[in-house]
């Protein structure tokens, strides 16, 4: 497997982290793991709840210093 | 894709308006949906390639975003293309009116499109406007 891309939306708003990992999704193989930093709240919420809509795994948010951190799986 | 079908209509030359239709755009075609975006009147000239004009601010959080990294609203229509799939047609009026032709326009947007069309498009689905 490779290693987790990490995608950094730091200091971005609503909707860019989203529209940022999903141009990373495409760009990585099925089972990849990505990682998004993102210092927007709105969007560490929307982001767990694009993935169930649409089928991707939500592995993990956690917040550090201001930037939250939010693992996800590639599952399609 | 799933749900209904979102058709927007894009008619504002206030940067909340098309920031708002943008996001709308963007997020609604990355999650599956069917969007449709039909863009006229004062939001036609914003779309023209190598244009230098910016919407003005309607309000105070007009003015916040202009000083803050919010994705351009162009950005996200582009993306709302790319990403999702989404459809942005210019209204053939507008066009008529403004003397444009579609390469004068920006690349992701299609052929322009009479308002026959987008009614029929546009038919069973949401609608909104901007």
């Amino acid at each position: 497997m490779a290693e987790k891309r990490i995608v950094d939306a730091r200091g971005s708003f609503c909707p860019g982290p989203l529209m940022e990992l999903i141009a990373a999704i495409k760009m990585v193989q099925v089972g990849d793991e990505l990682e998004v930093l993102s210092t927007d709240k709105g969007s560490a919420s929307e982001i767990p709840q694009w993935l169930k809509k649409v089928g991707h795994e939500h592995l993990s948010t956690t917040e550090r210093d201001g930037v939250w951190h939010v693992n996800v799986r590639r599952k399609k | 894709m799933s749900g209904n079908k979102i058709s927007i209509v894009v008619l504002s030359e206030h940067r909340e308006q098309l920031q708002m239709a943008a996001m709308i755009a963007s997020v609604g075609a990355v999650s599956d949906r069917e969007v449709l975006v039909f863009v006229s009147m004062n939001a036609l000239r914003f779309f023209v390639k190598g244009t230098t004009d910016r919407p003005a601010a309607e309000g105070s959080v007009g003015e916040l975003m202009e000083h803050k990294n919010v994705p351009p609203f162009k950005q996200l229509f582009e993306q709302a293309v790319e990403l999702g799939g989404a459809k942005l047609h210019p209204c053939s009026m507008a066009m008529d009116l403004l003397g444009l032709n579609q390469g004068q326009l920006e690349s992701y947007l299609g052929e322009p499109m009479g308002l026959t069309m987008f009614l029929d498009a546009a038919q069973g689905g949401e609608v909104w406007a901007f």
